[in-house]
């Protein structure tokens, strides 16, 4: 399934002084798969655009903290 | 030559009073990959880029002036009201000893802005890859930043500023794509 977050599993040693973080994640926004932006993408509306940051829905990645997704973010 | 707009590009609003919040969005007003960082270097970079791309970067850099905007706000609403004591008890304490509550350009850490934060190699694709990059160094900070705060209108208007360096980026990349002039060409193999 195509994601604009990936996780990988850093080592986890014996001796570690802290409580292990078993996944970690990160942000592939979606410039990194569009390459050159092909004509007629779908658009938000003026109003929605305003508040998304972007007029192009396909380039819409909103970002939340752990805090924020456990409240079940703020989609728009 | 610049028209002003009066206004914020997005609207600020900050909801918790949290000078801890101040210290750490000084990175993105006067850090590495900060605001100020970002539009000098496109402003600059423009005059010796391919004429192709100049119109490119006198947009972005002019945006990330509008953002420079709404950081400063940001910074402000959170440190107008802070007494000195509360300014020590946010981590606050070397900056107000040198500037009381007035804004400067340093990063959170309190190192003033160089010009060495930012170059013009002259090359068109090592200038414009290094803008690439700095586009993600800087959604990477919102990101950081996000993580910090509980403020949801500050967060609100943080995701605003993540989502146009996003949107930043794909325009450099699409301005690299440009000047390799593959796009649209008939290649044969």
């Amino acid at each position: 399934m195509f994601t604009l977050y990936k996780t990988h599993r850093p080592f986890v040693g014996p001796f570690d002084p802290c409580p292990p973080i078993r996944v970690k994640s990160f942000s592939t926004p979606p410039n990194l798969y569009i390459g050159f932006q092909p004509n007629n993408f779908p658009q938000f509306t003026p109003m929605e655009a305003l508040r998304a940051g972007t007029l192009w829905k396909p380039l819409y990645d909103p970002y939340y903290n752990s805090r924020e997704l456990a409240k079940g973010g703020n989609p728009l | 030559m610049w028209i002003y707009e009066k206004k914020l590009q997005y609207p600020v609003k900050v909801t918790t009073c949290n000078p801890m919040l101040a210290k750490f969005l000084i990175e993105q007003y006067g850090g590495a990959d900060g605001e100020l960082s970002a539009a000098l270097r496109y402003l600059n970079q423009r005059y010796s880029i391919p004429d192709k791309v100049i119109g490119l970067l006198t947009d972005i850099g002019t945006e990330e002036f509008a953002h420079l905007e709404m950081i400063a706000t940001m910074i402000y609403k959170l440190t107008k009201d802070a007494t000195p004591e509360q300014m020590k008890a946010a981590g606050l304490g070397d900056h107000y000893a040198n500037h009381d509550n007035a804004l400067f350009y340093h990063n959170a850490a309190g190192a003033p802005w160089t010009a060495t934060y930012i170059q013009a190699k002259g090359d068109p694709i090592a200038d414009l890859y290094e803008d690439i990059a700095a586009e993600e160094k800087a959604r990477a900070t919102y990101q950081w930043i996000i993580n910090m705060s509980d403020d949801p209108d500050l967060n609100d208007a943080l995701r605003f500023l993540r989502e146009r360096e996003i949107v930043h980026s794909l325009r450099f990349r699409e301005a690299v794509e440009i000047l390799k002039e593959e796009k649209d060409k008939k290649r044969i193999f």
